[in-house]
């Protein structure tokens, strides 16, 4: 099966995001766009779901609480309790306000460090990774866009750039996958 | 596309496209360096070996060096890191908390201010470890298994907490400005022509690709970042506080420590990213992205944080003698009047009377005066800390042991150093790093860059195709009308003008370079706005421009070079 890769380029934001609507009006599927930032409001027009990132932060998040609370727990509690300026500390509840500020501290890092480290692997970003944006300009001012041809089988590769030429693209290119 | 009201001063100023932006920010990383970077960087680094070697001297030989005495066990170094944590606070604030609250001005600042935070908590960090004598020791302080039958670390004790707290804050803030920079490090690689670089900064970048969904992933582990962050900056200061407030020194146990310490941290921070970007914006040229207005916004964070250091200095007072606690009494009424009263009249007046400075207008929206008020607002945050420390310290329980504190030379080399060691850092950024962050700019351009500000106004909010026609009579008035407000813009102005002349000339030598690029500019120039004004106006009005740029240009100049001058 011959898949090929279509990338339109435009030189602007606004006209992308109306170029998106109306290709995908069509009913041409987009398969991704490539900008030097964020286009706000083009994620649902592109049909790209919001990101759970934020579930999993929450998720870390509990983790670290959890952690740095059985961790003080057996420290201070269970292994060595210490009698500490005469404070009781021989139940997690009696002790718990000064646990407070470590426990936040530690959630705080957990769902921060966490995330990080999903998003970096999700977006396979990683020391030594190449890039695998199509055109080096898309990191300055151009937005492509790109559009695979196994995916709009109803289309013919002269309708689509037919279609992207109408819509204000700027430039074309095709490849083979 | 999000529109601002008119009324709001733009935030970038000046004709800018994506791609000037882009280049702006690119350009100081590709081209060599001025002289000004080598002979400043020659001193701090000279200043830091000085520092280094201190703290090598120090280590060698035992804390004993220092001038701490039985009664004084904490001074210079304890308040050198507190100073240097709050300096530490007014970048996570920019980024996070501004990010919250939607300030689209953060984002020409928050890159070098999170930088500076971060080189500030380096700086802090290194204090706590040398007091520890035995740095080698310094694992210590995590909950580690041990020989001593498993003899846990206290996480009841404030100084644990700091521990967590300060470690905490410095991976985030590393992690938070790291994700920030990884698009920013994308668009250096794709245009660095030197291989070397070109490699180096494909390392840095992690293989960017900038895709919609990278993008909205990007977003969302922002705001989720800022989220986590803004909590952290207020809970970092609090507990250093609680270093003070939870011990039973009269003049340290005082409830209102963690919001005293955190205001007092932010007007510091705020104060010491004014320093680096009032001379950072003359020296890279970015006067058209760190405007006057963002100046004067940051000025005003400095009076309120400013004022409410003053009503803690005030309450701090009347609860002493409210309280009717005569050493409570004494430790106050010692600081102003007793041996030390130098040093509180310095935090007194640099801190409560000069930032309120700025409630005039002229004031606030001058660099020169910006500036100098921002070192002594720095210098007034280091007499507080010093006075809190020492003064409450140095008349001890019994008349006898009351002493005073006399630096040595490796208290002031040490101290000095850091300075030194935190402004080289700050310097290696500003040559390799991108100094803003670029590619968030982009996003508020269209809202909120001037030109495209003064096109909506004159469309009357419509489409972009009807701007085509009205910039070739409106721009000239750009240039006439701003610099009335101040006299920076008409440099920017005359600035942009030569810039697009000089993109011009390329085209004309070189036709044969390439399809790709030539092809690309022939079709900018018929479709995008911002070109053909621009275009149009340099073969009108150059002469105008650069009138107004050379006769004004003056004043501007000179308040600069005194600036320059005070930094050496």
């Amino acid at each position: 099966m011959s898949d090929k890769v279509l990338y339109a380029m435009f030189d602007d934001d606004g006209t992308l995001m109306s170029a998106a609507k109306k290709i995908v009006g069509k009913g041409v599927k987009v398969k991704d766009v490539f900008s030097p930032f964020p286009v706000h409001g083009l994620d649902p027009i592109i049909g790209v779901k919001h990101t759970r990132l934020g579930i999993c932060a929450f998720l870390y998040g509990i983790t670290g609480t959890s952690l740095a609370l059985l961790g003080m727990w057996y420290f201070m509690v269970h292994d060595w309790p210490m009698n500490i300026g005469g404070k009781p500390n021989f139940t997690l509840y009696q002790n718990i306000p000064s646990f407070i500020p470590v426990t936040f501290e530690f959630t705080v890092f957990c769902a921060a460090h966490g995330m990080a480290l999903t998003y970096l692997l999700r977006n396979k970003t990683l020391p030594g990774l190449p890039a695998r944006n199509p055109d080096p300009r898309t990191t300055d001012d151009k937005f492509v866009m790109e559009i695979r041809t196994s995916e709009n089988r109803s289309f013919s590769a002269d309708e689509l750039n037919a279609l992207l030429n109408d819509s204000g693209a700027i430039e074309l290119e095709e490849k083979e996958v | 596309m999000q529109r601002e009201a008119a009324i709001r001063e733009p935030l970038i100023l000046g004709e800018k496209s994506y791609h000037d932006i882009t280049e702006d920010i690119c350009k100081p990383i590709e081209s060599k360096a001025p002289r000004a970077w080598y002979v400043m960087i020659t001193i701090t680094g000279l200043i830091s070996l000085w520092g280094i070697g201190c703290i090598l001297y120090l280590l060698g030989t035992g804390i004993g060096v220092w001038g701490l005495n039985k009664t004084v066990g904490w001074a210079w170094d304890i308040t050198n890191f507190v100073w240097w944590v709050g300096i530490g606070h007014a970048g996570t604030l920019i980024s996070a908390v501004l990010l919250l609250f939607r300030q689209k001005w953060r984002m020409a600042v928050n890159r070098s201010a999170e930088a500076m935070t971060i080189f500030a908590v380096m700086m802090a960090a290194l204090f706590p470890g040398i007091h520890m004598g035995r740095i080698w020791l310094a694992y210590w302080v995590l909950p580690l298994p041990n020989q001593f039958g498993s003899l846990w670390v206290n996480f009841n004790s404030p100084l644990l907490w700091d521990v967590f707290a300060i470690s905490t804050y410095f991976t985030v803030s590393l992690v938070f400005w790291y994700i920030g920079l990884i698009p920013d490090f994308a668009t250096i690689r794709d245009r660095m022509t030197k291989p070397k670089a070109k490699k180096v900064y494909s390392t840095l970048s992690f293989g960017w690709t900038g895709d919609a969904k990278a993008w909205n992933r990007f977003e969302i582990v922002s705001l989720v970042l800022a989220g986590l962050a803004t909590p952290l900056v207020f809970s970092v200061h609090s507990i250093v506080s609680m270093d003070f407030a939870t011990s039973v020194i009269p003049g340290w146990h005082t409830t209102i420590f963690p919001p005293y310490f955190v205001s007092g941290a932010v007007f510091s921070g705020f104060a010491m990213v004014l320093t680096l970007l009032l001379v950072m914006r003359k020296v890279m040229h970015l006067e058209s992205y760190i405007t006057i207005k963002h100046v004067e916004y940051m000025n005003i964070v400095i009076i309120v944080t400013g004022s409410i250091v003053g009503v803690a200095y005030l309450t701090e007072l009347f609860v002493s003698w409210y309280s009717g606690v005569e050493y409570e009494s004494y430790a106050f009424i010692n600081r102003a009047t007793g041996k030390y009263w130098w040093s509180y009249w310095a935090m007194m007046t640099c801190n409560v009377i000069s930032p309120q400075l700025f409630w005039f207008k002229k004031i606030r929206t001058s660099l020169t005066a910006t500036f100098i008020l921002s070192i002594v607002v720095n210098i007034g945050m280091w007499f507080e800390r010093f006075v809190i420390i020492v003064t409450s310290l140095h008349r001890d329980y019994i008349p006898s042991s009351w002493s005073m504190f006399h630096p040595t030379f490796v208290d002031i080399g040490i101290f000095v150093g850091t300075i030194g060691i935190f402004f080289t850092l700050f310097l290696l950024f500003a040559r390799f790093f991108p100094v803003l962050a670029l590619n968030e700019l982009k996003t508020i351009l269209k809202s909120s860059g001037e030109y495209y500000k003064k096109q909506y106004a004159i469309a009357g909010g419509g489409h972009a195709e009807v701007e085509m026609e009205t910039p070739v009579e409106e721009a000239p008035k750009a240039v006439e009308e701003t610099p009335v407000e101040d006299t920076t813009t008409k440099a920017v102005a005359a600035e942009a003008t030569d810039a697009e002349e000089q993109k011009e000339a390329p085209v004309e030598e070189a036709p044969t370079v390439e399809e790709t690029p030539e092809a690309s500019t022939e079709e900018k120039a018929e479709e995008a706005a911002p070109e053909t004004p621009a275009a149009e106006e340099s073969s009108e009005e150059p002469q105008d421009a650069e009138d107004a740029g050379s006769t004004e240009g003056e004043e501007p100049s000179d308040e600069e070079d005194n600036e320059d001058k005070k930094e050496d």
